[in-house]
């Protein structure tokens, strides 16, 4: 849990630190919603070793039934978000059975096909979500009568939600559930063999993840006041995807740092314009080339060959 | 210890009558009985293909079986999954290991222990898996993958034992082990079942060694159950030892 800390410590003081306001809040922002949908597709891909390239459409769950139930029907941001937690996990739960029963290819063929049809329905049944113009005039979060209306509150609120996630999936992780993830991962035969009921556990993982990611649909709804199907197009998936991916998988901090890492490149890339997408793929290359552990794991490896060379060099 | 479950009063721990197993066209279980009374020891001999592993996955519940019916301790448990098959008893410790490598040593006893929600029960067991198996109480923290075989067959019967079996199936615990290991190994097994009372099926291509220890023997070939007799007998007998024993 130290790291945990430190991250919490980090988080609390990064506004202190007189870095441009916008950076703060905008990227922080955006950091911070990758972090969840990265922290939570991690559990599923990086711990029990199932790989989803339709996460987006968890996203967009969350993110529509926050939207069209604060903007069509009336109702309260939390309720609204707790029926985007109940909807998006229900539908998880619905669809592991049979999709988890795939292996490999097959398993990413399925959860791309996923993807695809949920945002055929985003763009098609425009008379609930808007259709391709997306559905906008969304009320800000208001918490139990603290509204969040400003850059300032949304920072401390998406502050605490991505806590909130780390904390979740390293307890998850150190639980007795973490253990059979990790051990479907390793061998489903052997894990069977354990009196892990497998199937069930890579139900509940999938779910969970689904959980994480509608969490932060409904949030990101709140905060861009409009949703529209190209938040949520494949692209998107597959960012999610190589986040978990180049940050180091099965490492929660990693995919923490993934997720940081691809918004910062993100930022830092948009004053190449057009090339913008050339240099973002290359670099992703060059790092896997380099770094196939990830980044995060792949820097604390490093760092210790470093230490242990400088510290045997000494007399 | 009777080895006829008609004539015992016990219910045997594991009856399987008229088992059928196999892979696509493949047979390779076929109309097989096999039995084995509570705390026995019992041995199952044959060469490579004989279907032992398929019979073992089928009794475990990882493999459909296609006829014929299991039964631990009177239930029927042909159709169940392999979690309820642990849950009642029966732990499998695989060909090969099957450790979880990058997992530290106690992460996987931990994983053994699965089934099980007496957090007291395991803690005692655990202490007690480090006792039967010193080396592993050092190596605790270690990465099961850093282990040598075995000490990795060591952990895969302490990983088992921790599920707490009432009869313990083992495939080919020997395999690839140096000879004085084996002796180790088949020591354990040994002190096992006299101590704590676990049935064992001890299922193995090195039949001498494997029918030294047991009880009672079974001799497997193409998916059947050729012959079966006590241990010694199977021992002493002429065509089993020119099969399996190197004459």
């Amino acid at each position: 849990m130290a790291g945990f800390y430190l991250f919490a410590a980090a988080v609390l003081l990064l506004p202190w630190l007189g870095i441009d306001p916008y950076f703060i809040t905008v990227v922080g922002v955006a950091a911070g919603l990758h972090i969840i949908l990265a922290v939570g597709l991690n559990l599923l891909m990086g711990y029990a070793g199932q790989i989803s390239l339709g996460h987006a459409a968890f996203f967009a769950i969350g993110a529509y039934a926050s939207a069209i139930l604060t903007t069509r029907y009336a109702w309260p941001g939390l309720l609204a978000l707790a029926a985007g937690l109940v909807l998006a996990g229900s539908i998880a739960w619905l669809l592991a059975r049979p999709i988890l029963r795939l292996h490999g290819h097959y398993l990413a063929m399925a959860t791309l096909g996923f993807g695809v049809i949920a945002h055929v329905i985003m763009v098609q049944a425009s008379g609930w979500t808007g259709g391709p113009d997306g559905l906008g005039g969304i009320p800000p979060l208001n918490l139990f009568g603290w509204v969040v209306d400003s850059d300032t509150r949304w920072y401390a609120v998406m502050a605490a939600a991505t806590l909130l996630a780390l904390w979740l999936s390293l307890n998850i992780i150190d639980s007795r559930i973490g253990r059979a993830l990790r051990a479907v991962r390793g061998s489903e035969f052997a894990a069977q063999i354990m009196g892990i009921d497998t199937a069930r556990a890579k139900t509940q993982v999938f779910v969970v993840s689904a959980l994480f990611a509608a969490f932060a649909g409904s949030l990101f709804a709140h905060q861009q006041s409009f949703v529209s199907p190209d938040s949520f197009n494949l692209a998107i998936s597959v960012e999610l995807v190589t986040m978990v991916v180049i940050g180091g998988m099965a490492s929660t901090f990693g995919a923490a740092f993934g997720a940081i890492a691809l918004t910062l490149l993100r930022e830092g890339l948009v004053v190449f314009e057009d090339y913008e997408m050339l240099i973002h793929g290359a670099l992703l290359m060059v790092v896997m080339i380099i770094l196939p552990q990830g980044l995060f794991v792949g820097i604390g490896q490093g760092l210790r060959r470093v230490l242990a060379l400088v510290l045997s060099r000494q007399p | 210890m009777s080895s006829d479950p008609e004539a015992a009063s016990v219910t045997p721990l594991l009856a399987v009558t008229g088992l059928c197993s196999g892979y696509g066209p493949v047979r390779a279980v076929e109309q097989l009985d096999l039995h084995v009374m509570p705390g026995e020891r019992v041995a199952l001999v044959g060469g490579n293909g004989a279907g032992k592993s398929t019979l073992l996955h089928t009794l475990s519940g990882l493999h459909p079986a296609r006829a014929g019916t299991i039964r631990i301790a009177g239930q029927d448990s042909t159709r169940w999954p392999a979690h309820r098959i642990v849950a009642a008893g029966l732990c499998q410790v695989p060909e090969g290991r099957q450790v979880f490598a990058p997992l530290s040593v106690e992460d996987n006893l931990r994983l053994g222990a699965y089934s099980r929600r007496d957090t007291e029960g395991v803690r005692r067991d655990l202490e007690q898996v480090y006792t039967l198996f010193p080396i592993l109480a050092e190596r605790r923290q270690q990465r099961a993958g850093t282990l040598s075989g075995g000490q990795q067959q060591m952990l895969a019967m302490g990983r088992a034992l921790l599920g707490r079996p009432r009869l313990l199936l083992l495939d080919e615990p020997s395999m690839g082990l140096a000879p004085l290991l084996v002796e180790e190994i088949f020591r354990v097994i040994v002190a096992l079942n006299e101590q704590q009372g676990v049935g064992i099926l001890l299922v193995e291509q090195n039949a001498r060694a494997a029918l030294a220890i047991a009880a009672r023997g079974y001799v497997m070939e193409n998916g059947r159950i050729v012959k079966t007799a006590p241990a010694a007998q199977l021992l002493a007998d002429d065509a089993v030892r020119r099969a399996y024993l190197g004459g």
